[in-house]
């Protein structure tokens, strides 16, 4: 594997049932970027994103075929404990998600699960990780509150913090600002343009614009296969496939 | 045309208003006459005291053991049903998933078993019974009554958990957690009020079923000291005591209906209010 590329998929193909979701797919994602995955709803740039950290699992009648590697493991046919796989991978989903507990379990849930039990080191990452999330201005004074309460911009920053809070190296960020009103999905995008120096990102979306402004590499999907790769300048500038253009152009059928 | 609308729109609603009314006209009628006939006859000595000689020939005593046999039998057969069927939803809801042919199979005999009429269940305890040696018994009772209500609350906590949406579940799982971590911290959280009303709807169907306790756990005027004895229970009180001729009598049975009613009411108070304090950390989908 080319240094400098995190996430290799190689080959990947996936069924549900008759259908075939994901065509032939190779894309390699390189490290400490954010790498977009553009394309139509419906072009399987999701079920992607979910066989990454092996969500895909969960669903009935699906067939994987290919291999992904993640730090040169083909995580797809591995040995390793699935669990300790996706804590290396944080999960921003379309809306947030939160659990059903207090605002300070939420973040201290994954911790205490990967073995961080002791009180004053879990207080001071939970206030680390609600920090990094740029959320605990506004809820430092009531960690005990039912995460419930919150409003979903706040929900889904609460999310991301907690997503961080495992170590992940990986963030996988499913339309992350769909749900989101316009101050809010600003939050999120600078707060990934921050975090790209630690994280490789790999955003889905198909908001055109919000490609723009934040991807460096970008991969455009379309009907289940990847039309084309690359750089941003390249992609937004000088795409060489024609459905890349029409796309740009939003002219699409 | 708008017209035609208009006036089905009417009607429906004065269907909709009809019906809804009806079932709670029906509902304090049931409870009207069981107080009107049961409060007269309601007394201490009624909830107190065991019967005493004759007492179903209109003599002294009450229906303590009744009382105490019930509760004996309906909590030890929910918690025996629950420590069961709570898992076996979880299973189907955050393990099976990928089966979902399975889960449906697993539905469907759940909903067969569910249908079976409570004086088969009370049969078939009392074939076991035949076949260990075993007299009718509270333990009988409770093994008896916990078969009939699992497939009730198993299908009942099954509606609760479906209702958890599967961003939860990749959720949890991509934190690290497995997926007993998942059902047990977080699953359990989000459908806590749901499940605690599944207990509930088992509970009420397990105090206040008859046929299933006819053969096995029996009836005795004595309130069991072990899981061993025949056991007493308010439906076949209420059951005997209806089945008088002496007029008396069969206002008691009235008034252990009343105490019935309330038992059911006051778990289902407390209940609820217990699964209130989870209630504010559902997190509304």
């Amino acid at each position: 594997m080319d240094k400098g590329i995190k996430i290799l998929v190689k080959d990947l193909n996936l069924h549900i049932g008759k259908q075939h979701i994901l065509k032939n797919i190779n894309v390699a994602i390189p490290e400490k970027k954010i790498t977009v995955i553009l394309g139509p709803s419906g072009c399987g740039k999701t079920t992607l994103m979910k066989s990454m950290n092996r969500l895909t699992d969960l669903y009935p009648d699906v067939k994987v075929s290919g291999q992904i590697y993640i730090n040169n493991e083909d995580i797809l046919h591995t040995q390793m404990d699935i669990t300790i796989l996706r804590q290396k991978m944080g999960l921003l989903s379309q809306r947030p998600y939160p659990l059903p507990m207090n605002i300070y379990n939420n973040i201290a849930y994954g911790l205490r699960i990967s073995g961080r039990k002791k009180k004053r080191s879990l207080d001071g990452r939970v206030e680390h990780y609600l920090k990094m999330a740029n959320l605990w201005e506004e809820v430092k004074d009531r960690l005990r509150d039912p995460a419930s309460k919150l409003s979903i911009g706040q929900q889904q920053r609460l999310c991301l913090a907690r997503g961080l809070a495992v170590d992940p190296e990986i963030i996988l960020a499913d339309e992350p600002t769909s749900a989101l009103d316009p101050i809010s999905s600003q939050a999120i995008e600078e707060k990934f343009i921050e975090l790209k120096k630690n994280y490789t990102i790999v955003l889905v979306t198909h908001v055109l614009r919000q490609a723009k402004r934040i991807a460096d590499y970008v991969v455009f999907m379309y009907m289940g296969e990847v039309v084309e790769q690359g750089t941003a300048e390249e992609v937004f500038n000088n795409p060489r496939e024609e459905k890349t253009k029409n796309y740009l152009k939003g002219i699409f059928y | 045309m708008k017209k035609r609308k208009q006036i089905e729109e009417k009607f429906f609603r004065v269907l909709m208003f009809i019906s809804t009314n009806l079932i709670v006209i029906i509902l304090l009628l049931i409870i009207f006459s069981i107080l009107y006939k049961g409060l007269p006859a309601l007394s201490w000595s009624m909830i107190s005291q065991t019967p005493k000689g004759g007492f179903y020939f209109g003599k002294e005593g009450g229906i303590l053991n009744a009382i105490i046999g019930s509760l004996y039998l309906s909590i030890g057969s929910t918690l025996l049903a629950t420590a069961i069927g709570l898992p076996v939803a979880l299973f189907m809801n955050v393990i099976l998933v990928k089966h979902k042919r399975f889960i449906d199979t697993i539905r469907f005999f759940l909903d067969l078993l569910w249908g079976i009429p409570s004086i088969v269940y009370g049969a078939f305890g009392f074939t076991i019974m035949i076949y260990f040696g075993i007299q009718t018994s509270l333990l009988a009772g409770i093994i008896t009554v916990t078969l009939f209500i699992i497939p009730i609350m198993v299908r009942a906590m099954d509606e609760v958990l479906k209702t958890v949406p599967v961003g939860l579940l990749e959720t949890s799982l991509s934190l690290g957690s497995t997926h007993s971590e998942t059902a047990f911290k977080v699953f359990l959280r989000q459908a806590s009020p749901g499940l605690v009303t599944a207990i509930l709807l088992s509970f009420g169907r397990a105090i206040g079923d008859a046929a299933s306790v006819l053969f096995t756990t029996g009836y005795t005027d004595h309130i069991p000291t072990s899981l061993g004895q025949p056991t007493a229970t308010l439906p076949l009180s209420i059951f005997f005591q209806l089945s008088s001729p002496i007029e008396e009598v069969q206002e008691r049975a009235y008034a252990s209906a009343v105490v019935l009613t309330v038992i059911i009411l006051v778990i289902s108070v407390l209940a609820r209010l217990y699964a209130k304090r989870y209630q504010k950390h559902k997190i509304n989908f």
